[in-house]
C-alpha cells in the first residue's frame, strides 16, 4: 500500500483495499455494530495507534473511513464501530460473520498517549465518537500506572444509544482502576436514573486541575465546541484540549482534496488536532 | 524525460538554436519517431483544445484568441504564426491522467468472497506540444500533490514517467493572463525539455530551440538547425520583456497568503456568492486543480465491481457531504474554500500557491468572476 517512489516498478495503487473475513459482529445499540474483523496480514501485527481509523470498503457499494475501536495492545483483533447512516454503512452494518469485505489503512495521526503520560486524562465523548476513544481507554487500562486521575464523560442521545453499555458499568465498578465515568443522555423515560442533558453539563460539575491536565474529546462538531468552552472555563490551555475532526474523505491519503480542514488534510494532519494548531476554526461555519 | 522532481538529470549546455518551419516539422516527426505519442492544440468547437496530432499541419496556423471575463473567441487571419494564441479551456490534465481513471476491479468468488485486481496502468508515452510556462508550472504543482508525498497517484505517476514537454514561450498573453504577478511566465525557466519562442520578423517565420534537459538535448541533436544570431536572441528577449508587460491582468501575489488566511469572515464572500452559480467550471478549467471523487459501482448482475477516480470540484455539495448534510451548503462557503486553498492554504500544504496566472478561471467562468478582482476587494 505504501509507495516506493525510488522504485517505480514496484509502486501498488494507493486505493486497492485487502479483503478480509468478518470474524464476529457485536451488536450495541440498534443501529450500531461492531465488526471484528481478521486484520489485514502485517509483519508483527496490524499495528495502530489509538484514534486512527481504516478505510472500510463494502463490495459493490462504496468505502468509508471508521475509525478503530478496538485495544491497540491486542493487534490480532480489529474492530470497527459502526452506526448505518448512509448507503455504505448501512450496508456495513448488514455483514454476518464469515462474509468479506476490503479494508486499507491504518490512517490519520491518532491521540497523543505520549503527552498525556504523567498527567490527568479528560476523555469527553459525544455519540459514536466513543469509538475512537476506547482504544484510548483500552491503553490506559493497560498502562494504568503511567496516567493520573483518568475520567471519561460520555453523552448519549438515550439510554438505548449508550454505546458498550457492559463495558462503561465493568470500568466503573472497578475499584482498582480509578476510572471515574459519567454517562448523560439527551432524553430519556421514566427508567433512567442517570444524569440527563448534554455533556458538558457533566463537565460544568468536575472537578478539573488546570495544571497537569490534558483532554481528549470527541463527538459531534457542536458538542466539541462546547466542551471545549466549558474546557477553557477550568482554565486549560488551548495547548492541553485534542479533537478528533471530521470531513468528508474518499482517498484517505491525501490525493483526492476532500477531507480540507483549513490548511490541513484531516486524512493525515488529523484526525486528531491539538486546538491551538486550527486556530479559530472550530468557531467558523462551513470550514 | 522531464526534469522531474524524481529524476533531475545532468543538463547539457548548449547554444540556443534557430529552427525554419520545416526543422519543427522535422523536430515533431523526431519525436514521433522515438516513440512518443504527439499531443498538441489544435481548433475544436471554437476553442483551442489539446488532443493528438500527426504533425505540424494540425497546429492551428493563423489562429489566435481574445479572452475576457466570461468571454472567449478565435479568429483567424493571414498570419503563418502557429502559437499566437494562449491556453484554452482544457489543460495538460486531461492526459495527466485525465478526468476518468480506472483504479481497480473486483470479482465476486463462488466462497462468497471477492478479489481485487489492478487494471494495467495506460502509460502513454506522451508528447506535449506547445506548453506554455504556466502550464509547465501547473504540472510541477501537480508533480508535488500527486506524486511528492507519502502516497503518490501511480495513474499520473506512469503518465509522468515518459512525458517529453515542449514548451513555448508567450509573447503574447491574452486578456486574463497574470502568470507575470506569480513568475510563472511568460518565459519558460525550468521543468521542460525543449521550449520554442516563435519569431515572425523579417526574413520570416522561425523558432528560437533551447534545451531544457538531457532528453531534450537526446532529441535536438538529431534535428537540423542553425546557431541563432545575436539579433535573434535580442528580439526573443525583447518579445517576452514585452509580453511580461501586457497581461490583461495583475495580481498582488506578495502577502496574498495570509490577506486570505485573515478574511475567513469578510462580507465580500457574500458578494461573491451572489454571482457565483457554483457551477464548477473554474474548477474543471483550473490546471492546478487536483480533487477527485472516488465511485464504487457494480454491474447489472451485482458480481462484479469497480472503483472509478473522476475529477471532482469543491463547488458541488456532495464534496463535503458528511452524514446529515454537506459542511458548506452555502456557495459563499464553497467560493471561499475554493479561493483560500488555491491562494493561502495551498502554502501550508505544498510550500507554494496552487494558481499559475493563466486566467482560465476568469475567462471560463460564465458569469465573468474574476479571481484578480475577488482578490483586490478583500
Amino acid at each position: 500500500m505504501k509507495l516506493a517512489k525510488s522504485v517505480p516498478g514496484a509502486v501498488t495503487e494507493a486505493m486497492v483495499p485487502e479483503v478480509v473475513r468478518v470474524r464476529q459482529v457485536i451488536r450495541e445499540t440498534g443501529d450500531t455494530i461492531t465488526l471484528n474483523i481478521a486484520p489485514p496480514p502485517r509483519a508483527g501485527g496490524f499495528l495502530f495507534k489509538p484514534g486512527q481509523f481504516n478505510m472500510l470498503y463494502a463490495f459493490g457499494k462504496g468505502e468509508v473511513p471508521i475509525s478503530i475501536s478496538g485495544d491497540p495492545g491486542h493487534p490480532s483483533e480489529l474492530l470497527h464501530t459502526v452506526r448505518a447512516v448512509g448507503l455504505v454503512t448501512s450496508e456495513l452494518t448488514k455483514l454476518q460473520i464469515g462474509d468479506r469485505l476490503g479494508v486499507r489503512g491504518p490512517y490519520g495521526n491518532g491521540w497523543p498517549m505520549e503527552r498525556a503520560k504523567g498527567n490527568d486524562l479528560v476523555i469527553v465523548a459525544g455519540g459514536l465518537g466513543l469509538a475512537p476513544l476506547r482504544p484510548v481507554i483500552y491503553h490506559v487500562l493497560r498502562q494504568r500506572g503511567e496516567f493520573r486521575r483518568v475520567a471519561l464523560y460520555y453523552g448519549a442521545r438515550t439510554p438505548q444509544d449508550i454505546l458498550f453499555l457492559h463495558e462503561l458499568e465493568h470500568w466503573r465498578g472497578r475499584l482498582d482502576l480509578d476510572l471515574s465515568v459519567e454517562v448523560t443522555v439527551d432524553r430519556a423515560g421514566a427508567d433512567w436514573f442517570g444524569h440527563v442533558g448534554v455533556v458538558t453539563a457533566l463537565l460544568a460539575n468536575a472537578y478539573l486541575a488546570t495544571d497537569g491536565t490534558v483532554a481528549f474529546v470527541c463527538g459531534p462538531e457542536i458538542m466539541m465546541r462546547f466542551a471545549v468552552r466549558e474546557l477553557e472555563r477550568y482554565g486549560l490551555a488551548r495547548t492541553q484540549i485534542w479533537l478528533s475532526l471530521e470531513r468528508n474523505m474518499k482517498c484517505g491519503v491525501g490525493l483526492c482534496g476532500h477531507c480540507q480542514y483549513g490548511p490541513t488534510f484531516v486524512c493525515h494532519d488529523g484526525p486528531v488536532y491539538r486546538l491551538d494548531s486550527i486556530g479559530d476554526l472550530l468557531s467558523r461555519r462551513e470550514i | 524525460m522531464v526534469a522531474s522532481i524524481c529524476h533531475a538529470r545532468e543538463v547539457a549546455k548548449r547554444e540556443p538554436t534557430i529552427l525554419g518551419r520545416e526543422g519543427l516539422s522535422a523536430l515533431l516527426d523526431t519525436l514521433r519517431a522515438n516513440g512518443y505519442q504527439l499531443v498538441g492544440p489544435v481548433v475544436r468547437a471554437g476553442a483551442i483544445a489539446y488532443e493528438a496530432i500527426a504533425g505540424l499541419d494540425d497546429l492551428p496556423a493563423g489562429w489566435s484568441d481574445s479572452q475576457e471575463p466570461g468571454r472567449y473567441r478565435l479568429s483567424r487571419n493571414d498570419s503563418p504564426a502557429l502559437f499566437a494564441y494562449t491556453v484554452g479551456p482544457q489543460s495538460w490534465k486531461k492526459f495527466l491522467p485525465g478526468a476518468v481513471t480506472t483504479l481497480w476491479q473486483a470479482k465476486r468468488q463462488p466462497d462468497g468472497g471477492f478479489v481485487i485486481a489492478e487494471p494495467p496502468t495506460a502509460a502513454g508515452n506522451y508528447a506535449f506540444i506547445g506548453v506554455r510556462p504556466c502550464e509547465l508550472a501547473a504540472i510541477s504543482i501537480q508533480d508535488r500533490v500527486l506524486q511528492g508525498g507519502e502516497y503518490c497517484s501511480t495513474a499520473y505517476l506512469a503518465r509522468r514517467q515518459k512525458n517529453f514537454l515542449l514548451a513555448v514561450n508567450c509573447t503574447r498573453p491574452g486578456g486574463t493572463c497574470f502568470c507575470h504577478s506569480w513568475g510563472t511566465g511568460p518565459k519558460a525557466s525550468a521543468n521542460f525539455d525543449l521550449v520554442l519562442t516563435e519569431l515572425l520578423s523579417p526574413p520570416g517565420q522561425r523558432f528560437l530551440l533551447e534545451i531544457g534537459s538531457a532528453t531534450g538535448a537526446e532529441i535536438a541533436v538529431q534535428i537540423p538547425q542553425q546557431i541563432a544570431s545575436p539579433h535573434e536572441l535580442a528580439e526573443s528577449a525583447q518579445l517576452l520583456e514585452r509580453a511580461s508587460h501586457q497581461m490583461g491582468r495583475t495580481l498582488a501575489t506578495a502577502g496574498v497568503k495570509e490577506l486570505l488566511a485573515r478574511n475567513i469572515e469578510h462580507p465580500h464572500w457574500e458578494s461573491v456568492a451572489e454571482r457565483c452559480l457554483g457551477c464548477a467550471n473554474c474548477t474543471m478549467v483550473c490546471p492546478t486543480c487536483f480533487c477527485t471523487t472516488l465511485s464504487d459501482t457494480t454491474n447489472l448482475t451485482g458480481d462484479q465491481a469497480e472503483r472509478v477516480a473522476s475529477w471532482d470540484s469543491c463547488f458541488t455539495l456532495a464534496y463535503s457531504y458528511l452524514h446529515g448534510g454537506s459542511v458548506r451548503s452555502s456557495r459563499q462557503a464553497r467560493y471561499r474554500q475554493w479561493l483560500t486553498h488555491k491562494l493561502s492554504n495551498w502554502f501550508a500544504q505544498f510550500g507554494e500557491a496552487g494558481c499559475v496566472g493563466c486566467g482560465r478561471c476568469i475567462t471560463w467562468c460564465p458569469v465573468g468572476i474574476d479571481l484578480t478582482a475577488e482578490v483586490g476587494a478583500l
